[in-house]
């Protein structure tokens, strides 16, 4: 024990030295304490990493014993996983109710962007599997989205950081909360000046409670707030327009004529889910009155909500703002400059203002988030003017318990760091150095604050310039809180302990407040002993953790008047122009490292793996580019080296940059993928970068999609009927009589499962590809895999343009297994591995398929996959506990596809069976159904006539795909409905093919 | 020295005794030793990538192949027609001129019916290779199993299965009984023990009695009856293993005769192939004539052109038939991703074929080899094309992809050649190679009808 002594040795010397140098009295407690000097510290860690919990307040028998017990219990590392209530697994007495292989649901939330979507989680035996959307929840209503389908798989995830570092040394949490403990009774002493908090957006009332508890012990402390893309220029326009900060919520619910100016309220984000129900109902019930409402779209990007325009105009950024003023002049708003408009677009925007104007109040005009504040008051202003401002469009209080405008945001920290204001800074899961705008230089700046802390789910490029990286809990291993879009609050259950040891970020919190010991749940439970005052609390808190939900918790409504404000002056369009958009799959880059969304096809592009810069087909054949071929693209001093992607629809010169990529190393699935958009964004430069240089750099490189064709080459694929027509009673296609066939029928005693799919209602979010993919196993393949064309998704949404290429018509199809009746995959198989089931399914036998792989060269729809590889065998071990019990898992050379989660229907079996009834209609959801925010999939019995499948299969809108084949699929499709008369709109257009 | 009729089928030097002399030779005092010793370490090396392919695909499955979705069949199947496709001349050339009586087949049969076998084996090696879980290809056999599981019959590729086992037993046997005379004769010839010993198990005790020479005659054309049909009827099969399916360019009712004479169309070109090969190296040009390979080449005009009429028809039923779906398929077939296979198997199965109109041509070794040649490529190319051209692009254009086969299918074609190389050297090392006796036969048979002297 040479080294122990040493050890001591050196901390008396060390405590000597340092009396001697002080005047005055000085208190301490221990030599150790006395010796915390950084340089011994580092050293000692260097050697004995282990001893950092008891370095500085234990005694030599403590670290002799300590040191020998961890030896001793290394083997007992990685116990500490399972079900949140100390239950150890397997049990010897079974918990009474807890049948294994019976799921239990608990309610909780996912985040994104800080606000929560309130989902009910699968656990099996203590395993979150998957999550479904809050039924009761009003954001929610039983759906969601993409990002929190996937969340689950995050939580698995093996890249997440799974401990506490210093120095990029593996340290503990304790550890950290001694140093950070000193630092605050450092603080205290200056009343908190010199600390700065940086966070996302933040909608947790926990979090906010603790913060405010900080600020109590230290109230000089800063509160900086950074989401990448966030609603700080909304937030900024709110302000301008109302005097104070609010949140808009648009009303597609009430608009019958809606005109969104770069805006996507049914694209990705916080409010996808909201949105997209609102406009389905809306738009449901024109239908049955023979109308639809109005949706004009003007974009410079294709976006979701452009897909489902009634009319999709692209345009620059530059002409939209142009449009914007016009459109103001044309109400009536004064004190605008008359701007620069093209032709088409100044008649298009007469025509829009006149149907804004009949429709009056309930007219709607959206503002796109990132555009100019002045231009969005402006917008609020026409709003107002229309008649439509607190009613199709309705201001609450934010929802952000720190909404991020200029005096907080990432600038004025780093503004505060260059003045030397700031020597305590603490990041909350936020990565500014990959995220912040380039001309920040915030890696630089960060490493001049002497005291940083990185609180992260990754090492990434923030961790890695901060002494000290703890990793941050997934929302589904800790007890936390937050609130929906909405505003109405959620309680966020731990599923599963830290899987990966991590911690939440209100521990972090309440140890700079103080109170290093509290535990997240009593914290979580304080909070709302506010939140749910004047009720009482147990029975309260009981409800809230079972509902998932506050009821009476949304933020409250504001009647607003919108003041005029100074209209921006108007633009000069004709240069390139970039806009800067979040990606569809990986959002602003957190979800990098998701393997689920890193492969799902972006919705236009079907690309995986990769972020492209998206150009104009003008533009490509202006430019000679195809699809691949890298560019250099400047803006300033600053350059990046991309591919292009030729995206019909697209505004004729302006590029598409996607965010969340280019993050060079970065786990086993995020590494060096894309580029980095962010490197060419500026303060002022945030989503659209004018005079944008682009190069071609005689080079390219492979993009994997999963969909190389994008015209129907005249084939009737996706179908369309006019609003007209519908109304007259008229059919999409003659109502089917079946075709005479050699094979003879079947009978079904018991149920006929089938399926529609409404592409009216489909907005081509992917909600459903990622739900499938979470509920039935679907392997990943990588992007090498989808370059071959071996991606296995059992459901795809195949998307096809319509039209010119410069203003095309999108058509989203989603495609799971047809089950066709005459099923010549049945046919083909020579050992029986694939049967038609009793009940009409198309049955997939894995461990009878030999892998000949006829019934997939048999199917006209292309829905089977298999697997060339050992896919799953390949996944890394941590993700097999995310995988759903209730399903096989495939191995290599097996045919799989689309069973229409027969899991599902045999739960639903057992229930009724044991009931002695028949299975209920509506008691099989499929997952894809169950996800679906616009409900465009209904699933049920065909042989029951007041079915909902039924019922939607007896629409004059009903139609087979591929229906001359005859070969009966059992899901069918209901027409898209325009408002062109039958003829007027030719589907069969064709499209240049890329 | 004997007057010889200008048709006779053999040389006029040729007696029953130099049959027996030159055709025995061979396998007891080889002649050509050097050369035997070069292509067969050649063909090792190709049994080697074999083995090596085969034992990469068993270790780390079909994902080492290029195939994808749609495209879920590629090389392998398109190898596998083109493999048992030329297994059917052999068999067609002995049974059919046999039962007709056609004595110009005598010298021509031996080896186009072990071409006939090597080919099959092939062939029927690649339906277990290109299998996902190869390990569990007996579960396309039907057998009594405690599952209760039997195969599925409506399924094309099962009576695939059937037909190709068939075939093959059938082929075998045909050859093996064809051969037992002629193995006797050999053992009679050898002085060596080992050799003496090796005809003597194969030849079953042949011992030339009438009563052997009477039970051997009823059982070969009993064989030959029974080969017949199958070579109608495996070639129908392999067809319905696409016509079954409903992908444009494969759901045509011309299918099965079209496949059939493609394959027999192809099996042609390789025995000329193999037959000028043999005859220049063995110097066998009494025994395979210039009239030989003029009965061939007519032959493999013939059947090219119905080939040829094949093509034709395909294309009209796609235009006439009026579905937008098969019209694509034509499409893209004739100016597609994969136009050069289709404009490769025009010009090497039709273009090139016309110079067999000449009486020239026909006569001339070199130039059948090159049409040979150019068939046997033509047709592997036709294959390749009807296989992915069809599944490349069928109905949703979503699911469009392009096929390109990887090294590792490649590698696996070359050692099946390899493969069918190796055995082909040593059935031309260890078995007599032309029926000598059938050979007597037709000297018999020429001297009875006056064509020459009666040979001693």
């Amino acid at each position: 024990m040479a080294a122990t002594r040493e050890i001591r040795d050196r901390l008396k010397a060390l405590a000597t030295g340092r009396l001697e140098g002080r005047s005055g009295r000085a208190y301490w407690r221990s030599l150790e304490e006395l010796a915390a000097e950084p340089a011994f510290h580092d050293q000692l860690l260097d050697e004995f990493p282990s001893l950092e919990p008891v370095l500085g307040s234990r005694s030599r028998r403590d670290v002799l014993r300590i040191m020998g017990a961890s030896l001793g219990l290394a083997g007992l590392a990685g116990c500490d996983f399972g079900p949140p209530q100390e239950k150890a697994l397997p049990y010897v007495r079974a918990p009474e109710f807890e049948v294994p292989g019976d799921p239990e649901y608990y309610a909780t939330a996912a985040l994104l962007g800080g606000y929560a979507l309130p989902v009910l989680a699968e656990t099996h035996v203590g395993r979150p599997v998957k999550v479904e959307g809050n039924p009761e929840h009003p954001v929610s209503r039983g759906a969601t989205d993409l990002f929190a389908q996937a969340a689950v798989l995050d939580l698995y995830d093996p890249d997440r950081s799974g401990a506490t570092t210093r120095l990029a040394q593996i340290s503990t949490f304790d550890a950290f909360q001694i140093d950070l403990i000193g630092r605050a009774r450092e603080l205290e002493g200056r009343r908190g000046s010199g600390l700065a908090l940086l966070t996302g957006a933040v909608t947790s009332p926990t979090t906010l409670r603790l913060i405010e508890r900080a600020r109590e012990r230290l109230p000089e402390l800063r509160w900086f707030v950074h989401e990448p893309v966030g609603n700080a220029r909304r937030h900024e326009a709110a302000r301008l327009a109302f005097g104070r900060i609010l949140d808009l919520h648009p009303r597609l619910d009430r608009a019958e004529v809606t005109l969104c100016l770069e805006a996507d309220p049914l694209g990705p984000g916080p409010a996808q889910v909201p949105n997209a129900r609102a406009w389905v109902d809306q738009r449901r019930a024109k239908m049955a009155h023979g109308e639809l409402p109005k949706l004009y779209v003007l974009e410079s990007t294709p976006s979701l909500t452009g897909a489902k325009a009634s009319e999709a105009l692209p345009a620059a950024p530059a002409e939209i703002h142009n449009a914007t003023l016009a459109l103001a002049q044309h109400l009536g708003i004064g004190g605008i400059e008359a701007p620069e408009l093209p032709l088409h677009l100044r008649a298009k925007v007469l025509e829009i203002a006149l149907a804004l104007e009949r429709s009056g109040e309930a007219a709607l005009v959206m503002p796109g988030a990132h555009l100019d504040p002045q231009l969005q008051a402006l917008v609020f202003r026409i709003n107002q003017q229309l008649g439509g401002l607190n009613r199709t469009l309705v201001a609450t209080l934010p929802v952000e318990a720190r909404p991020e405008v200029g005096e907080n945001s990432l600038p004025a920290l780093a503004g505060a760091i260059r003045t030397g204001e700031v020597d305590t800074l603490l990041i909350l899961d936020s990565n500014p150095v990959y995220t912040a705008p380039a001309d920040l230089d915030i890696g630089d700046l960060l490493q001049t604050v002497p005291f940083r802390v990185h609180v992260g789910a990754y090492q990434d490029e923030t961790a890695a310039l901060c002494p000290w990286h703890v990793p941050l809990a997934h929302p589904f291993e800790t007890w936390s809180d937050g609130r929906a879009v909405d505003g109405t609050a959620s309680v966020i259950q731990p599923l599963v302990r830290p899987v990966r040891g991590g911690r939440s970020m209100h521990e972090v919190l309440a140890t700079l407040a103080g109170e290093p010991q509290a535990e997240p749940y009593e914290m979580v439970r304080a909070t709302w002993r506010r939140v749910l005052r004047g009720r009482d609390f147990e029975p309260a808190w009981r409800q809230v953790l079972h509902d998932g939900f506050a009821e009476g918790t949304a933020a409250e409504t504001q009647s607003v008047e919108a003041r005029p404000v100074e209209a921006p002056p108007p633009k000069k369009p004709g240069a390139i122009e970039a806009v800067v958009r979040p990606d569809p799959s990986v959002w602003d880059g957190r979800f990098a490292t998701n393997a689920w969304l890193q492969e799902l096809p972006k919705p236009f592009t079907k690309l995986t793996w990769d972020n492209v810069v998206a150009v104009s087909p003008a533009f490509a054949v202006e430019h000679r580019l195809d699809n691949g071929d890298l560019v250099d693209l400047s803006a300033g001093v600053r350059r990046v080296r991309a591919p292009v992607w030729i995206l019909p629809g697209q505004a004729e010169r302006t590029l598409t940059l996607h965010l969340g990529y280019g993050r060079g190393r970065f786990g086993g699935v995020g590494s060096d993928l894309g580029y980095d958009a962010y490197r060419l964004r500026t303060t002022d430069e945030l989503w659209v970068i004018e005079g944008m240089i682009v190069q071609a750099a005689d080079a390219s490189m492979p993009l994997a999609s999963t969909q190389e064709h994008h015209s129907m080459l005249g084939h009737h694929l996706v179908r369309e009927i006019g609003i007209g027509e519908l109304a007259a009673g008229r059919s999409v296609v003659p109502k089917e009589h079946h075709r005479p066939t050699l094979y003879p029928e079947w009978d079904y005693e018991t149920y006929a499962w089938a399926m529609t799919i409404d592409l009216d209602a489909c907005i081509g979010c992917n909600a459903c590809v990622v739900a499938c993919q979470a509920e039935n196993n679907v392997p990943v393949v990588g992007k090498e895999e989808v370059l071959l064309g071996r991606e296995m998704h059992w459901l795809r949404v195949d998307r096809y343009y319509s039209g010119e290429a410069s203003q095309p018509h999108v058509h989203f199809q989603p495609i799971p297994c047809m089950h066709c009746e005459k099923a010549p995959c049945e046919m083909g198989c020579p050992v029986n591995a694939t049967v038609h089931g009793p009940e009409g399914l198309n049955q997939m036998i894995y461990n009878r398929c030999v892998g000949t792989r006829t019934c997939a060269s048999y199917c006209p729809y292309k829905v089977r996959r298999f697997n060339f590889h050992d896919y799953t065998a390949d996944e890394p071990p941590t993700l097999v506990a995310r995988r759903n019990p209730d399903l096989t898992v495939r191995a290599r050379g097996v045919m799989e596809k689309c069973t229409y989660c027969v899991q599902r229907i045999s739960a639903a079996r057992i229930e009724a069976k044991k009931e002695g009834r028949r299975i209920r209609d509506g008691e099989v959801v499929t997952a894809c159904q169950q996800v679906c925010p616009t409900r465009a999939i209904v699933f049920g019995d065909q042989s029951d006539p007041d079915s909902m499948v039924a019922r939607a299969k007896a629409s004059p809108r009903d139609y087979a795909l591929l229906a001359e084949l005859n070969l009966r699929p059992r899901t069918s499709y209901l027409a898209e409905v325009s408002e062109r008369p039958a003829g007027d709109h030719r589907l069969e257009g064709e499209v240049r093919e890329f | 020295m004997a007057t010889v009729h200008p048709e006779s089928l053999t040389a006029p030097s040729v007696d029953y005794r130099s049959v027996t002399r030159d055709v025995a030779a061979v396998p007891l005092a080889f002649p050509s030793p050097r050369a035997w010793w070069i292509g067969f370490g050649i063909s090792c090396v190709g049994v080697l990538i074999f083995l090596v392919s085969a034992f990469w695909l068993f270790y780390r499955g079909v994902g080492i192949w290029g195939i994808n979705n749609p495209d879920f069949w590629g090389l392998a199947i398109s190898n596998y027609v083109w493999w048992i496709g030329m297994g059917h001349a052999g068999t067609l050339i002995s049974a059919l001129l046999l039962l007709i009586n056609k004595g110009w087949r005598n010298s021509l049969n031996r080896f186009a019916e072990a071409m006939t076998v090597f080919a099959v084996i092939q062939a029927g090696m690649y339906p277990i290779l290109h299998l996902g879980r190869p390990w569990l290809f007996y579960w396309l056999i039907p057998y009594p199993n405690t599952m209760t599981v039997w195969p599925q019959f409506k399924s094309p590729l099962e009576w695939d299965v059937f037909a190709v086992g068939t075939y093959l037993i059938v082929s075998v046997l045909f050859w093996y009984v064809g051969l037992i005379p002629d193995l006797a004769g050999v053992r009679d010839r050898a002085k060596r023990r080992v050799w003496q010993v090796f005809f003597g198990l194969l030849a079953l005790g042949w011992r030339n009695s009438a009563i052997h020479w009477q039970r051997w005659q009823v059982c070969y054309w009993i064989l030959a009856g029974l080969a017949l049909p199958l070579v109608i009827s495996v070639h129908s099969g392999v067809a319905m293993l696409f016509a079954g399916g409903l992908e444009p360019g494969w759901h045509t009712t011309i299918y099965p005769p079209y496949f059939v004479l493609g394959a027999v169309f192809e099996g042609f070109a390789v025995v000329l192939l193999i037959s000028i090969t043999l005859r220049h190296a063995f110097r066998l040009h009494h025994l395979v004539t210039d009239r030989h390979l003029d009965m061939l080449a007519k032959l493999l005009l013939a059947f090219g052109l119905m080939t040829a009429y094949g093509y034709l028809f395909e294309g009209f039923g796609a235009w006439y038939s009026g579905d937008l779906y098969e019209r694509q398929t034509l499409q893209d077939r004739l100016s597609g991703d994969y136009a050069w296979a289709y404009w490769g198997a025009i010009a090497l199965n039709f273009v090139v074929l016309q110079a067999c109109w000449f009486r020239a041509v026909r006569r001339s070794a070199a130039a059948l080899l090159a049409i040979g040649a150019a068939v046997t490529v033509g047709m592997w190319l036709e294959r390749f094309m009807l296989v992915t051209t069809a599944l490349y692009r069928d109905f949703l254009p979503s699911s469009y992809q392009a096929y390109v086969p990887t090294f590792w299918e490649w590698s696996l074609f070359l050692g099946t050649i390899g493969v069918f190389f190796f055995l082909f050297f040593l059935f031309v090392r260890l078995l007599p190679m032309i029926s000598m006796f059938e050979i007597k036969e037709v000297l018999q048979e020429e001297a009875r009808g006056g064509h020459r002297a009666a040979p001693s």
